[in-house]
């Protein structure tokens, strides 16, 4: 089973390698605006994982991500580049705010409102992206477009409502709608500050992972995403398997924006829409499309976010410094997609040849 | 021993290398870790620990710069270390960075710059961490709702809008100037009535051209609108988003004049700059110092939970009158300013009416600053084209 250990090592050395060399690149850039790269190494693991404490802060951030990262990555097995993650959620949010408000008003019990509120924004957000799937599979409309205009639109839809028909009137300068009631938030998980979204995002990137790779749902996906054409031949219902595809990632987004807003915000306002669903775009693509792997990459955006605010602070470095370091891992990483299969350490070979010693710290 | 290894470097190289690395690795690590015990030292009694919060990025022509110049004339008094961070966004993200800056840079005073910053984010930090004092511009604080280690501050910037407006009408040649507000909320709306009142106490044939662009900083429609004011004859443009800087710069470009919000911008608008209506963080955020250090807190009640001032108070000030202002403009200009302070004039002195035609002030009736009507306004006054819907 050689070609088997080998092939699996790639896929571990391979990110880790582009990690540490998109840290070196970071260094040096460091280095020219003035800072000490090992100091400013230090501060991102001190900031990021070095307590239980930052990991928290770690974790907050990447709670959203998990959820909006499905989004992309789902429609992505089916071939479909969909990025209409921001709209879903911001939408979904004012969803489950709507939900909430309503079911609040008839004294249900906490936990049937926080359902009904999870319902309601998984439905409005699956609704929205299978809108672009519908497009996409009826009409033919380019669903990158499409799905990135709807953003638009959803941002706009959320500002007409919470200035209009959804409005509290007390909030004057930044218009909201109505609060939900402090009891029926959604609280943190016992014992840290970390609200149940990072939850919901594990379980969701755990299902999605067993739908894709262990169903015949997911192996009917999959070959549609290979070749739509083979795939009709073998008769696979191509229309129905990408509505599906598309309302289930639109719900994960709707289900982001529900703990937005259940959790963080407690009502829909301009906040809802913080970038979460750019930042689950990439997310998506460095995980190349493994919804596994997108929650161990929504941990690492989280750390790099985390520390973010060290970098200026106790580096003098411009705010922009974080974004820098984003995108020079996102580089690497993705250059290293190029890599698979042609570094010649990992590929399999004849039985003489023993494995080379320093393979790990080749890349 | 094979004579081609598959890696160019012998095992021993690469163990070496390691080994230095890690080594070099481990003293810098821990030099850091000196380095920023030093640091952390320093929150002590006798030095004031202060974190600031912004919005978006410190040099932004806007909102957060005029924040920004705040802290840096806050770095520079005696006793007092700041720390800061710009570009933290109105989510969980706020909370982490606070958080950040009291637990590992020792801060025990945090302002917290922008509008959605207060509920939930500071309310909740509020209630955890009691000794520490938070100060949300935004002039949200009510009295008995609200944590009483958090305190409000705020400006009546439209008193400079005023004075701004006398200015403007005096350049005007068309008589008619532009505004490009973001979204139709009392404070953008008082500032349009306000500019609007001023240049119209020079001449009531001023009407001001309002275009809401719907978003806080919509760059692109920023400068839609500023262009096809300047096309339609407008010649003096202002603005209240979060970045002036499109504005002003598209109004250089057109030939026509321009006047400033939040901080200065006469560098993007040599010619055509007039004046413009800024906030003085430094003032405030000196006045906070010393009552500080004098031992005063939000929570002995040394410190008044809710602080608001205009012109009189020193909270605003008004950009240095550009080249393009006449020796009579800035007359009375100087004038109405030194009214304004005296608390002589008052912006809203009935009888006024709105641009439907009601009178929404009687005659009479003088609105105070203070007013809660002001808090609430939404209409647009006599003399301005546009709507509120």
């Amino acid at each position: 089973m050689t070609i088997s250990w080998r092939s699996q090592l790639e896929k571990v050395c391979i990110p880790i390698g582009a990690l540490l060399v998109s840290l070196i690149i970071f260094g040096v850039f460091c280095a020219f605006a003035g800072a000490n790269p090992f100091g400013v190494y230090h501060s991102i693991y001190r900031a990021a994982f070095g307590t239980w404490g930052s990991f928290q802060n770690t974790l907050i951030r990447a709670a959203p991500l998990m959820l909006s990262s499905l989004c992309t990555l789902l429609p992505a097995r089916l071939g479909l580049v969909i990025i209409g993650n921001e709209g879903a959620i911001v939408i979904g949010g004012v969803a489950a705010v709507a939900a909430g408000l309503t079911l609040a008003d008839f004294g249900l019990p906490t936990l049937m409102i926080q359902l009904g509120m999870a319902l309601a924004g998984m439905l409005i957000g699956g609704l929205w992206i299978g809108a672009v799937g519908a497009l996409r599979h009826y009409r033919a409309v380019n669903e990158t477009i499409s799905s990135l205009l709807l953003n638009y639109i959803a941002i706009a839809l959320m500002n007409h409502l919470v200035n209009g028909p959804m409005r509290d009137p007390s909030s004057l300068n930044k218009p909201s709608s109505f609060p939900i009631p402090d009891v029926h938030m959604l609280g943190n998980l016992p014992g840290t500050r970390v609200h149940y979204g990072l939850l919901y995002g594990i379980i969701a990137c755990a299902i999605a992972y067993f739908l894709i790779q262990r169903t015949t749902f997911g192996f009917a996906a999959r070959t549609a995403g290979g070749n739509i054409r083979a795939a009709r031949l073998a008769g696979l219902p191509v229309g129905k398997l990408t509505m599906a595809i598309c309302f289930l990632a639109g719900s994960c987004a709707g289900l982001a924006g529900m703990v937005e807003v259940a959790a963080v915000h407690g009502r829909a306002n301009e906040s809802l829409n913080a970038n979460y669903g750019y930042g689950g775009v990439l997310v998506a693509f460095i995980a190349r499309q493994n919804p596994l792997a997108a929650s161990l990459v929504s941990l690492l955006l989280g750390g790099i976010l985390a520390s973010g605010g060290i970098l200026q602070r106790s580096h003098n470095l411009p705010d922009a410094t974080v974004l820098v370091f984003q995108g020079i891992v996102f580089l690497v990483v993705l250059f290293s997609d190029s890599l698979y299969g042609k570094l010649a350490i990992f590929q399999a070979r004849s039985v003489s040849l023993p494995p080379a010693a320093p393979a790990a710290t080749s890349v | 021993m094979r004579t081609r290894p598959p890696f160019p470097l012998s095992r021993r190289q690469v163990l070496r290398g390691l080994l230095a690395t890690s080594a070099f690795g481990l003293t810098v690590k821990l030099g850091a870790c000196a380095d920023s015990s030093a640091g952390g030292g320093g929150g002590s009694a006798d030095n004031l620990v202060m974190g600031f919060v912004y919005v978006g990025p410190r040099d932004d022509y806007g909102y957060n710069q005029a924040h920004a110049e705040g802290h840096d004339h806050a770095s520079t008094l005696e006793g007092v270390t700041t720390v800061e961070e710009a570009n933290v966004p109105e989510t969980t993200a706020v909370q982490e960075s606070i958080r950040s800056m009291i637990d590992l840079d020792g801060a025990s005073v945090i302002f917290a710059t922008s509008f959605g910053y207060f509920d939930p984010h500071v309310l909740a930090l509020a209630e955890e961490y009691p000794d520490v004092q938070f100060f949300h511009c935004g002039g949200l604080y009510q009295e008995g709702v609200h944590p009483e280690n958090v305190g409000s501050y705020f400006g009546y910037i439209d008193e400079a809008q005023y004075i701004a407006g006398i200015v403007a009408a005096h350049a005007s040649n068309s008589k008619r100037l532009g505004f490009i507000a973001a979204k139709p909320i009392p404070q953008v709306l008082r500032n349009i009535n306000s500019f609007t009142l001023g240049a119209r106490s020079i001449d009531p044939s001023v009407t001001t051209q309002v275009i809401f662009t719907g978003d806080w900083s919509l760059p692109v429609r920023e400068a839609e609108a500023a262009n096809s004011m300047a096309d339609q004859g407008v010649d003096v443009l202002t603005c209240h988003v979060d970045s002036p800087k499109v504005v002003v710069e598209t109004a250089e470009r057109r030939g026509i004049f321009s006047s400033g919000y939040h901080a200065n911008q006469v560098d993007l608008a040599p010619t055509g700059y007039l004046t413009g209506a800024e906030w003085n963080w430094a003032g405030v955020y000196e006045q906070y110092v010393q009552m500080i250090q004098e031992g005063k807190t939000l929570m002995n009640g040394g410190i008044p939970h809710l602080v608001r001032g205009g012109l009189q108070e020193e909270f605003l000030k008004l950009s240095p009158y550009g080249s393009a202002v006449s020796e009579e403009a800035k007359k009375a200009a100087d004038a109405a300013k030194a009214q304004i302070v005296s608390g002589e004039l008052v912006i809203y002195d009935g009888e006024i009416k709105d641009n439907q035609g009601t009178v929404v002030i009687e005659n009479g009736k003088k609105l105070e600053q203070t007013a809660l009507e002001l808090e609430q306004m939404d209409w647009l006054v006599e003399g301005v084209s546009g709507s509120v819907g």
